[in-house]
């Protein structure tokens, strides 16, 4: 497929390019303004990257286990290796697909196992927090000089604004709170930066930052927009002034999100009480169903960051809190999509930076811990057109080598870009023009396993 | 408290007095009835409380006298057709004065001795009061860094030592209001350590810096052309100056020297040398081969005031910065398809700051005195608008810069704001109450000056900096809860927001404070409605109006 980055043979993408700039903002392409994204400032016709007939997936729930979740006592349970490894898991449970085991703790997805597929021999060697979740999710080697966009970032290029998304809820949403700066935008800039909600959506009214003001009643929203409105002097003066209409779109947009429809999205109490028990009462359950809700508004990539998996301390007790809060969140999540017809169109993606030493450290001051493991770990994969029930590649039996079948984070991400149609050779718009693309091509700088045509 | 207090009821009384009677319309002035506003062009608006009906923003009559600019630009005005604004009111003089010379705005009190002054000349009076204050040298130190990339971090990657050092000589050069074009030559003519010798930080602030590059980044900076339309021709000529610009590094950590290397070899030969207007370095004066730095060769030829690049770029430049606009547009993008608007009022430009030995704070309060400086903000013919702003016929109004504006409601609310490099060294920890404008660095930043478009640093570009307001801006301003905080536990406010029932001296004050004017009768009459409908809630009252004043346009925006 040809890459329709030129128009003259100019890269419209470059800043420095005013004259392009200038017939972009005349063509209306900056004059759209992204609601809830810093200045939008540089647009393009880079739709064409994408082939519409080839993609099956529309949209990507991401499920970040921030920290590095433990494959073993996840997703590749290892019974027979003994106590000091499997701690005090010894006892996985049999799934809705023969041959298929999980950790005790995870009963809900034992019943949906025949929705999604797991990746057990997930490897990239890196035990740095920062560094491996750069990795995951850029499948790119870090210590380049360039910073590279997330999938997220990537994703909301070539199916945000500039492909034609219209909502008012940025392309891009991480609930609730950013990963950091090395799991956002990269080169992209700042427009391509995830929206993060802030706020809590377990709580009775989700504080969704900008849209939501605690303590402000809708009345009084209502009545102090009448009274700017009324004392804004300079705006009657000044009607016909672009800087000023530009001004007063901006904030009718604003509005919608405020006291119109397009923010009620975030108003989970238009829930039955039912599903949301389902969901579990918890921040992480929430915002799966979140996540689903804005699924159906059309956002085409969603983050859960879902912290609290850095277990070097206290692992064993961690676990029984948090892995039924994942159970509960994740099994409802895959049945709710499928319920509404949306499973086969929403890529789920589950795993965290790296695993965990599969050794647990009974000494002081670990006590019972685990800590960073890139050399193994597990991904869960759903929907969008991943196959379910299956299990890709394994680790060995203390879980600390790959056994079989090495998958890198560019063949993960790599083929969910082919289930969006999205070119994984199609050109990055780069700054200062350096020459980028969606996947970095396998090579000595970066090792591939493949595709992962065994799941889909 | 009690002081700001004070301060607002000796604006009110002085107000009070300062009424003055309505005066006819001046035949000839401002008679474009097709304003949107309709207001009369009755009664000084300013020094009065206003009354009902009357425009805050438009004056009946200059009280400036018409300089050399303002002949060059009616004149055009007049030949095209194109009927000027009204002049500007003193009170939106005062805060346009104050947000361009300084990027702050004016405190109660300093509002308030500017309308009590009834002298003639107060205007000018306030704009040398101005460019001799401490915020101009940081408001316009910032505006260099901009240019000059200041920036620790990628892909500038000055790292914090030298980004401090390159701030503090620029913040010194402008301070001491150094001739523009010896600022120039130190900065394309210095050798040693980028700690020692701050402008050789010139240098090394740009990512591309082999000669081509170089020579790209000085053409841009000082010549206001994008070298990138060249011919590649004239540019490898001009990049053989810089061909022997040597860098090695030292003990310590990230310092480097910059110096003369005569025996420096380039990836790609160079050409043989060639100044941009095509002429040749003498070599009987020069000699560019043997030991003479060839940068010196370069700069020399440079800052001669005949050279016909050098004045007009800056001139345009300065021009740009204060009226929004450049005479040549974008101000950066001098090129011969893209020609001077008014071209007498460039050369008139240029030659003052010839005369004045590259003074550009002279040339500045040139600008600033100028009666077309002191327009109104509001188009006559509102149909022609697009024209009369590409002649300066009214003044555009533009969004503050992200720094301006935070520190604008910082001042207002009395709150402050948390940055944070993400090179953790020592000295960039700022205190909470640091101004924003003074920041040193262009990688100590915070979320908010993110979101309000401030420049990445990363070319020196112009157009880096995005002040075109977004949607996401609109609703933080609006809505987030950092606003909401500011408002609510802000000490400036906090004596508005213990009122037992909003009355007119408070609306007076949260006007003065937050738009440094009185308000029109209409106004006060609205907020006062606004405080009955909301009775029993005084404090909900008084928040909701200063949150209207800080999300109208008259805030967010220099007009």
């Amino acid at each position: 497929m040809k890459i329709d980055l030129y128009t003259d043979g100019t890269p419209l993408l470059l800043s420095n390019n005013p004259l392009s700039r200038r017939q972009l903002i005349k063509s209306g392409l900056l004059a759209a303004a992204g609601l809830l994204l810093p200045g939008r400032s540089l647009a393009a016709p880079l739709i064409k990257a994408i082939n519409p007939t080839q993609g099956k997936a529309k949209a990507v729930i991401q499920i970040w286990l921030w920290g590095g979740s433990c494959h073993i006592d996840t997703f590749d349970p290892k019974p027979g290796a003994g106590r000091d490894y499997f701690g005090q898991f010894e006892k996985p449970i049999p799934t809705n697909v023969d041959g298929i085991q999980l950790n005790e703790l995870l009963t809900n997805l034992a019943k949906t196992a025949d929705k999604f597929s797991l990746i057990r021999s997930m490897t990239h060697g890196n035990n740095g927090h920062e560094t491996a979740a750069y990795l995951v999710q850029t499948g790119r080697q870090p210590g380049d000089r360039q910073v590279y966009p997330s999938m997220g970032a990537v994703v909301s290029l070539f199916k945000g604004y500039d492909a034609g998304y219209k909502g008012l809820i940025p392309p891009y949403v991480v609930l609730t709170e950013p990963q950091g700066r090395f799991s956002e935008a990269g080169f992209l800039g700042s427009r391509f930066k995830p929206y993060a909600t802030g706020g809590d959506p377990a709580q009775t009214r989700f504080a969704v930052e900008g849209v939501v003001a605690p303590g402000i009643t809708e009345a009084r929203q209502q009545s102090r927009r009448d009274l700017l409105k009324e004392l804004n002097s300079l705006d009657h003066a000044l009607q016909s002034d672009p800087q000023i209409t530009n001004a007063i779109d901006c904030e009718r947009q604003a509005y919608d999100l405020i006291l119109g429809d397009a923010g009620k999205v975030f108003d989970l109490a238009q829930e039955k009480d039912a599903l949301r028990e389902r969901y579990g009462r918890n921040t992480f359950g929430q915002s799966c169903l979140m996540a689903r809700r804005l699924v159906e508004k059309g956002v085409p990539y969603i983050t859960i960051n879902y912290k609290g998996w850095d277990t070097h301390k206290q692992h064993f007790q961690t676990m029984r809190r948090k892995l039924p809060e994942l159970d509960k969140g994740l099994a409802t999540l895959l049945q709710d999509l499928e319920e509404r017809g949306l499973l086969q169109n929403t890529i789920i993606w589950c795993c965290g930076e790296f695993g965990r030493t599969p050794k647990v450290q009974w000494d002081a001051p670990w006590n019972g811990g685990r800590n960073h493991f890139g050399k193994v770990f597990s991904a869960l994969v759903a929907g969008g057109g991943f196959k379910g029930g299956h299990v890709l590649g394994s680790s060995n039996a203390t879980g600390e080598e790959v056994k079989d079948r090495p998958v890198y984070p560019c063949d993960l991400i790599g083929t969910m870009y082919d289930l969006l149609g999205i070119d994984t050779n199609a050109k990055l718009p780069h700054p200062q023009g350096i020459e980028a693309k969606v996947s970095p091509p396998p090579g000595e700088k970066t090792a591939s396993g493949g595709r992962l045509i065994e799941l889909i | 408290m009690k002081r700001l207090r004070l301060v607002i009821a000796m604006v009110i009384v002085w107000g009070g007095v300062a009424i003055s009677a309505p005066s006819p319309d001046k035949p000839g002035q401002g008679k474009g009835a097709t304003t949107p506003s309709k207001a009369s062009t009755t009664a000084p608006a300013d020094t009065a409380p206003l009354s009902a009906g009357l425009n805050p923003f438009e004056a009946p009559e200059f009280t400036t006298r018409a300089s050399v600019i303002d002949e060059l630009v009616f004149s055009q005005l007049e030949k095209l057709g194109i009927k000027p604004a009204r002049p500007c009111s003193d009170s939106v003089f005062l805060r346009r004065a104050f947000l361009d010379v300084i990027g702050t705005l004016p405190t109660v009190r300093e509002s308030a001795q500017f309308y009590a002054d009834r002298s003639a000349n107060k205007r000018a009076a306030l704009i040398d009061r101005l460019l001799a204050r401490e915020e101009y040298v940081d408001y316009w130190a910032m505006k260099w860094c901009d240019v000059l990339r200041v920036k620790a971090e990628f892909p500038i990657n000055l790292w914090p030592n030298a980004a401090q050092a390159y701030h503090r000589w620029i913040r010194t050069a402008v301070r001491d209001n150094m001739p523009y074009d010896r600022f120039a030559r130190e900065m394309l003519t210095s050798s040693g350590s980028n700690f020692r010798v701050p402008p050789v930080n010139f240098y090394r602030a740009m990512q591309n810096r082999e000669p081509a590059g170089i020579a790209q980044t000085v053409a841009l900076t000082f010549m206001g052309q994008r070298a990138d339309k060249w011919p590649e021709e004239k540019l490898s000529q001009m990049a053989a100056f810089f061909g022997k610009v040597g860098a090695k590094g030292t003990q310590e950590w990230k310092e480097e020297v910059i110096f003369f290397d005569p025996s420096k070899t380039n990836a790609t030969p160079l050409a043989e040398p060639h100044f941009p207007d095509g002429s040749t370095p003498g070599k009987s004066t020069h000699g560019i081969s043997g030991d003479a730095d060839p940068r010196l060769v370069f700069a020399d030829w440079l800052i001669r005031p005949e050279n016909p690049w050098f004045t007009r770029a800056i001139a345009n430049r300065c021009w740009g910065w204060l009226m929004g606009r450049g005479i040549v547009h974008e101000v950066d993008d001098i090129r011969p398809d893209n020609p001077p608007v008014n071209p007498a009022l460039l050369n008139c430009l240029e030659r003052e700051l010839r005369n004045s030995k590259y003074d550009l704070r002279q040339l500045m309060r040139l600008i600033l005195n100028s009666r077309t400086y002191q327009l109104s903000p509001i188009p006559a013919d509102p149909s022609r608008a697009d024209e009369a702003r590409a002649q300066f016929a009214f003044y555009p109004v533009r969004r503050l810069e992200a720094e301006v504006l935070i520190d604008a409601l910082n001042q207002v609310t009395g709150g402050a704001e948390h940055y944070t490099s993400v090179i953790p060294e020592p000295f960039t920890f700022i205190p909470e109450d640091f101004r924003a404008i003074a920041l040193p660095d262009g990688s100590i930043s915070s979320p908010f000056l993110e979101l309000f478009g401030r420049p990445a640093r990363d070319t020196g570009m112009e157009s880096e900096r995005n002040n075109r307001i977004t949607a996401a801006q609109r609703l933080h301003l609006l809505n987030s809860t950092q606003i909401q905080r500011k408002l609510e536990d802000g000490p400036q406010l906090e004596h508005f927001l213990k009122t037992e029932s909003l009355s007119r001296p408070d609306i007076t004050g949260l006007y003065l404070s937050i738009l440094s004017r009185h308000p029109s009768e209409s106004e006060s009459e609205a907020a006062l409605t606004y405080a009955r409908k909301n009775k029993g809630k005084p404090r909900e009252a008084a928040l909701d109006l200063a949150w209207a004043l800080i999300n109208s346009a008259e805030f967010l925006h220099r007009h």
